[in-house]
C-alpha cells in the first residue's frame, strides 16, 4: 500500500503516538500529477465571498469558473438572492487576443443596472493577468459612474493555493469595512466571522446570542450583507471561525481599527459552549455569563436524551475526517468522542504548521495527520485504518462510498445544519444513519472479509 | 413568433451559463479509454472543480490529475510541471494511458504541450502498466473557444488522430455515440452485438463513470475502449457517428481520409426516426435484419406512442442542453406530437437552426424557435414570453422550471438534483421508451397535482 504514497509528500503526512517529534509540512503548492484535492486561489475567494448576498459576483474570464461555481454551496439567505447567479464575462478567444476590459465594462454596465447591487465584486481568473486587463481602472470607472463600490478580487488561479484566495477575499472585503454609520451599535456587539449558512447555521448562532443579549453587527459571510460589511468595524469583537478564511480579515480590523478578535468554533456540543462563555467572558457580563449557561442546560437537555441512544450504537467506531480548514478538524474530533467513536486519519487542504500541531495534540495515539492529500493516500488510510465513517466534501463521497465506508458531507452539498446544539444532534443522526445502514452488509469489501485479505 | 423575442439578445454578460469548459469534455471522454487518466495542464483548480462536478452527476471516484501550475511557471512556461507531473502521475497509478487536455492559462502562455511531449518521450524513464510507457494523448482545449461538447469532440479526435493507424481490413464497426449516457453506451453495444457486430466504442465510460461496487477502491477503473482496438480502428469496415454539429464528426472523417473507413453520418438516434436510421444503418454494415427483440421493442415503442398522443398533443416544450442533444430531443418530440416552442443551447456550431428546421419539418404546427450560444438569462426571459407547459434539459434549467412551475423532464448532463442521472437512457427504441414514459408521466403528474379533485384514473 505504501507504494501509494508520494516520495515527495513523505513530510506531509505525520502519526501520532510514536517517539517522533511533531513535524508536517505544508502550506506548499500541491505535486503536480498527484491529483490533490484542493483547488485554486479563485475558488478560495469565490467560497468565501459567495454568500454575501445582496452583491453582484461577476467571475471575469472564460466560462468554466463560473459554470462550476454556479449554486455551488447551499449559503442560504434570509433576503436577496443574487449571490445565487452565476454573472461571467464569458470571455471568448478575440477577447483573449485584443484584451477583456471593454466585454468587463459592458457586463458591469448591463448587470448593475437590471440587478441593483449594493456592491459587485470581480473576480480574476488565470488568463486576466496575463492578456494585460486593468481590473483596478475598470472598476474604478465602473464604481464612479453606477455609485457603488466594484471592487477587483485579485484571484488568479495558479497564483498559490485556495489560501491566497481567502486572502484576496478577505482584502475585497475590507475595503468596504469602515465606510458605513456605526452609531446605533450597542456595546455589546460582534461580527460573525467564517460561517457561510451553509445549512442556516448562522441563524442558529445568531438566535444565541440574542439570548445572551449581544448583538450581531454583520454576517461574514452568510447570510452576508455589504451595508453589514461597511459598518463592521462599530462591533466590539470578531469572532472568527474557520480561522483559514477571514482571520486575515480579523487581523487587519484589528490593525486598523483596533476591534480584538476571538476564535471559536459553534461544531460540536463542547466547543459551542465554549465559545458563548467566551463571549460573555470577553465582555466581563455577569448577565450574559448566566445566561449563556442556562441556554446551554436547556440546549443540552433538549439534545441529550437522543444523543445518548445514538452513542449506544456508535461507541467504538472509527471515523476519518478530511476538511478545508483544519479548525474545522478539532472540533470534529470532540464531536466525535461525544459519540464514543475514535478519529484515526484526519486531515485538511489549507492547515497551518499551528494547526497541525495543535490538531496532533487533541488526537489519540496512531492517528494520521495529513496536509493535502490525494485520492490514493486517502484510501490508502481508510484500509489500514479500518475506518467506519468518513467526513469530508463531494470529491472525498465516492472514495469512502467504493470502500464500503460510512460518509457525512461536511460541505457544499450538506443540507443540514450541522452547528449549535442542535447541529450536533443533526451530526449524530447522520453519522448514525451513515454508519448503521444495512448496506454495508451487502457491499463487497465488507461482506467478504476474506477477500480482502486475499488483496493485501 | 413574431415579436420582438426573435431577435437577437443585446448583451455580452453571462448570466447562469448553458454550458461548461472544454477541458471538463475532453476529461469526460479520455475517462471513457481503457486504463486512461486524464491530466490537466493548468492549475489545479480547473481538475478540482471538473472532478466535483462530475462526481456529482456520475456519483463515481473521478480522478483527474494537474500540472498544477504556480506563478513562476505561468512566466517560465509550464513544461518541467507537465514532464514531472506526468512521472508522478504515471509512476503512482501505473496508466496505460494519459489524456493531456489544455487549460486557458497554459494556452494563453503558450505551451507548446506536442513539443513539450515529444521532449518528454525522448528523456522519461518511467513504467506505467506493465512496465512500458503509456500512450500519451494530447487535446487543445481552452474554455474559451467552445464549450464541453467542443471538448469531447477534441479529445475524441485526438485520440483517433493519434493512435488508430491504417491497419488491415478486420469487419469490425467503430461507433462514435459522442456525449451519450453510460446507460446508452451499454444500450449501443448490445445492440451491435445481436447484429453479430465486433464494435469498438469510442468512448466507452459506461464501467468508469458507472461501476459496479467492488472490493475496493480501483486506482485505474475497468473498463474503458482497449487502446488495442482504437489502435484498429482504421481496419474497420464501418463507422457509425452520431451528431450533427461538424465536430461531432471530427474523427469519423479523419478515419475516412486517412483510413479510407466507411463513415455513416447518423444524428443523434433519439426518437423513432432517428433510431430507425440507426437500425437501418446497422443493418447495412452486417447485411442482417434487426434482429426480433429490437424489431419488438419498435413496435411497443409505436404501440405506447399511440397509446399516449393524447396526453401530449399540442403540449409546448423548451428544449435546451448540447446542440445535438437539444436537435435529437426536437425530432422525438416533434414526432410524438408535442411542439417544442424553443430550443436553445450555450454552444454555436454551425448549423443548428437549420437541422432543429429539417428534424421538426412537417410534423410541427408552427416553426420552431432555435437560438444558439445562450444562457440560462436568455431561456428564462423567453420561456417567460413563450409560456411552454414543460421543459426537457439538464438539471441547470430548474431554476427556470421552478419560476415558470412547470415540470422539467431531465436528461443528458449534468444532472445533479436526482439520483441516477449516468442511468438515464436516451437513444434507440428502448430509449425513446424510456423518454416518452417519463414525459406523459412527468404531465400527467402535473395534472393530478394541479387538481382539486384528486384522479384516481388519468
Amino acid at each position: 500500500m505504501s507504494r501509494l504514497i508520494f516520495e515527495e509528500r513523505k513530510d506531509q503526512f505525520f502519526e501520532t503516538g510514536g517517539d517522533k517529534p511533531f513535524r508536517i509540512s505544508c502550506d506548499k503548492q500541491s505535486l503536480a500529477g498527484a491529483v490533490s484535492q484542493r483547488a485554486c486561489v479563485f475558488c478560495g475567494s469565490r467560497v468565501v465571498l459567495y454568500p454575501i448576498a445582496d452583491a453582484l459576483h461577476l467571475i471575469h474570464g472564460p466560462i468554466g469558473c463560473a459554470s462550476y461555481t454556479w449554486d455551488i454551496r447551499g449559503a442560504l439567505s434570509s433576503g436577496p438572492e443574487l449571490h445565487r447567479y452565476s454573472f461571467s464575462t464569458d470571455l471568448g478567444e478575440t477577447d483573449v487576443i485584443f484584451g477583456g476590459e471593454g466585454k468587463l465594462t459592458r457586463a458591469l454596465d448591463e448587470l448593475i443596472p437590471r440587478h441593483h447591487p449594493k456592491a459587485a465584486f470581480v473576480y480574476s481568473t488565470c488568463i486576466v493577468g496575463l492578456i494585460g486587463d486593468d481590473l483596478q481602472a475598470v472598476c474604478n470607472k465602473a464604481s464612479e459612474r453606477h455609485g457603488i463600490p466594484v471592487i477587483p478580487v485579485m484571484s488568479e488561479g495558479f497564483k498559490g493555493n485556495k489560501r491566497a484566495g481567502y486572502y484576496a477575499a478577505c482584502n475585497a472585503m475590507f475595503q468596504l469595512v469602515g465606510t458605513g454609520d456605526t452609531r446605533d451599535i450597542p456595546p455589546m456587539s460582534v461580527n460573525l466571522l467564517g460561517d457561510f449558512n451553509l445549512a442556516g447555521e448562522i441563524w442558529i448562532i445568531r438566535e444565541y446570542l440574542e439570548r445572551m443579549g449581544i448583538t450581531v453587527v454583520a454576517n461574514v459571510t452568510g447570510d452576508g450583507r455589504v451595508a453589514d460589511l461597511r459598518r463592521a468595524h462599530g462591533a466590539a469583537l470578531n469572532l472568527v471561525q474557520c480561522s483559514g478564511s477571514t482571520m486575515e480579515l480579523a487581523k487587519m480590523m484589528q490593525e486598523t481599527y483596533g476591534t480584538p478578535f476571538l476564535r471559536v468554533s459553534y461544531l460540536g456540543a463542547d466547543d459551542m459552549a465554549q465559545a458563548l462563555y467566551d463571549v460573555a467572558d470577553f465582555f466581563k457580563s455577569q448577565s450574559a455569563m448566566e445566561k449563556a449557561q442556562e441556554l446551554v442546560r436547556e440546549e443540552l437537555a433538549k439534545i441529550y436524551p437522543r444523543l445518548k441512544e445514538l452513542r449506544k450504537d456508535l461507541e467504538g467506531k472509527r471515523a476519518a475526517l478530511y476538511v478545508g480548514g483544519a479548525f474545522k478538524a478539532f472540533s470534529l474530533i470532540k464531536a466525535f468522542r461525544l459519540l464514543g467513536m475514535k478519529v484515526m486519519l484526519a486531515g485538511s487542504q489549507t492547515g497551518t504548521q499551528e494547526d497541525y500541531e495543535e490538531l496532533a495534540a487533541i488526537c489519540e495515539p496512531g492517528t494520521v495527520i495529513v496536509d493535502d492529500a490525494n485520492p490514493l493516500e486517502l484510501m490508502t488510510y481508510l484500509i489500514e485504518k479500518d475506518v467506519d465513517v468518513f467526513v469530508g466534501g463531494v470529491k472525498e463521497r465516492p472514495i469512502a462510498y467504493k470502500l464500503g465506508i460510512g460518509f457525512c458531507d461536511h460541505n457544499h452539498e450538506r443540507k443540514l445544519a450541522l452547528e449549535g446544539f442542535v447541529g450536533m444532534l443533526n451530526f449524530a443522526e447522520e453519522i448514525h444513519a451513515t454508519a448503521m445502514s444495512p448496506v454495508w452488509r451487502f457491499t463487497p469489501r465488507r461482506a467478504l472479509p476474506e477477500l480482502e485479505e486475499a488483496a493485501a | 413568433m413574431k415579436s420582438n423575442l426573435a431577435e437577437k439578445r443585446d448583451y455580452v454578460s453571462s448570466t447562469n451559463a448553458c454550458k461548461a469548459c472544454m477541458s471538463l469534455g475532453a476529461c469526460i471522454a479520455f475517462k471513457g479509454i481503457e486504463g486512461c487518466v486524464p491530466f490537466l495542464h493548468g492549475s489545479q483548480g480547473c481538475a478540482t472543480y471538473m472532478r466535483r462536478y462530475l462526481i456529482s452527476h456520475f456519483r463515481e471516484p473521478v480522478d483527474i490529475a494537474s500540472s498544477s501550475l504556480g506563478e513562476n511557471d505561468a512566466v517560465f512556461g509550464g513544461g518541467p510541471n507537465l514532464k514531472q507531473g506526468l512521472v508522478n502521475m504515471i509512476n503512482k497509478y501505473q496508466a496505460k494511458a494519459v489524456g493531456i487536455a489544455t487549460t486557458c492559462l497554459t494556452e494563453t502562455i503558450g505551451d507548446n504541450v506536442p513539443a513539450i511531449v515529444r521532449e518528454f518521450l525522448k528523456e522519461a524513464k518511467v513504467e506505467g502498466a506493465d512496465g512500458k510507457m503509456p500512450a500519451l494523448i494530447q487535446a487543445s482545449t481552452p474554455s474559451y473557444a467552445a464549450t464541453h461538447m467542443e471538448g469531447f469532440h477534441a479529445a475524441v479526435k485526438a485520440t483517433v488522430a493519434q493512435l488508430a493507424k491504417p491497419v488491415a481490413r478486420h469487419g469490425g464497426v467503430n461507433i462514435l455515440p459522442g456525449f451519450v449516457s453510460p446507460a446508452d453506451i451499454r444500450y449501443l453495444l448490445e445492440v451491435a452485438k445481436d447484429f453479430g457486430l465486433s464494435a469498438t466504442l469510442l468512448p466507452d465510460y459506461s464501467r468508469p463513470l458507472d461501476a459496479p461496487a467492488s472490493t475496493s477502491y480501483e486506482i485505474l477503473p475497468s473498463g474503458g475502449t482497449p487502446l488495442a482496438d482504437i489502435k484498429k480502428m482504421g481496419g474497420a469496415a464501418a463507422t457509425l457517428s452520431f451528431g450533427w454539429t461538424p465536430d461531432s464528426q471530427g474523427a469519423g472523417r479523419d478515419l475516412q481520409e486517412r483510413c479510407g473507413v466507411c463513415l455513416h453520418s447518423l444524428g443523434l438516434p433519439i426518437g423513432l426516426r432517428r433510431s430507425d436510421a440507426m437500425f437501418e444503418a446497422l443493418e447495412t454494415v452486417s447485411k442482417r435484419p434487426v434482429p426480433a427483440r429490437h424489431a419488438d421493442e419498435r413496435g411497443r415503442l409505436l404501440d405506447a406512442m399511440v397509446d399516449g398522443h393524447k396526453y401530449l398533443s399540442g403540449q409546448r416544450a423548451v428544449v435546451y442542453g448540447e446542440q445535438d442533444m437539444v436537435i435529437g430531443l426536437a425530432s422525438f418530440l416533434a414526432e410524438v406530437g408535442v411542439q417544442p416552442v424553443l430550443c436553445v443551447s450555450g454552444g454555436r456550431s454551425a448549423g443548428f437552426r437549420e437541422n432543429i428546421e429539417k428534424v421538426t419539418e412537417g410534423l410541427v404546427r408552427e416553426p420552431v424557435m432555435a437560438e444558439a450560444g445562450v444562457d440560462f438569462y436568455r431561456i428564462a426571459e423567453l420561456s417567460r414570453e413563450l409560456k411552454p407547459d414543460f421543459m426537457v434539459g439538464n438539471s441547470k434549467g430548474y431554476v427556470v422550471a421552478r419560476e415558470l412551475d412547470i415540470p422539467l423532464v431531465r436528461v443528458g448532463f449534468p444532472i445533479h438534483d436526482r439520483f441516477g442521472g449516468p442511468r438515464l437512457h436516451h437513444l434507440g427504441y428502448r430509449g425513446a421508451q424510456e423518454l416518452y414514459d417519463r414525459v406523459v408521466n412527468a404531465l400527467i403528474e402535473k395534472k393530478q397535482n394541479d387538481s382539486s379533485v384528486g384522479y384516481g384514473y388519468i
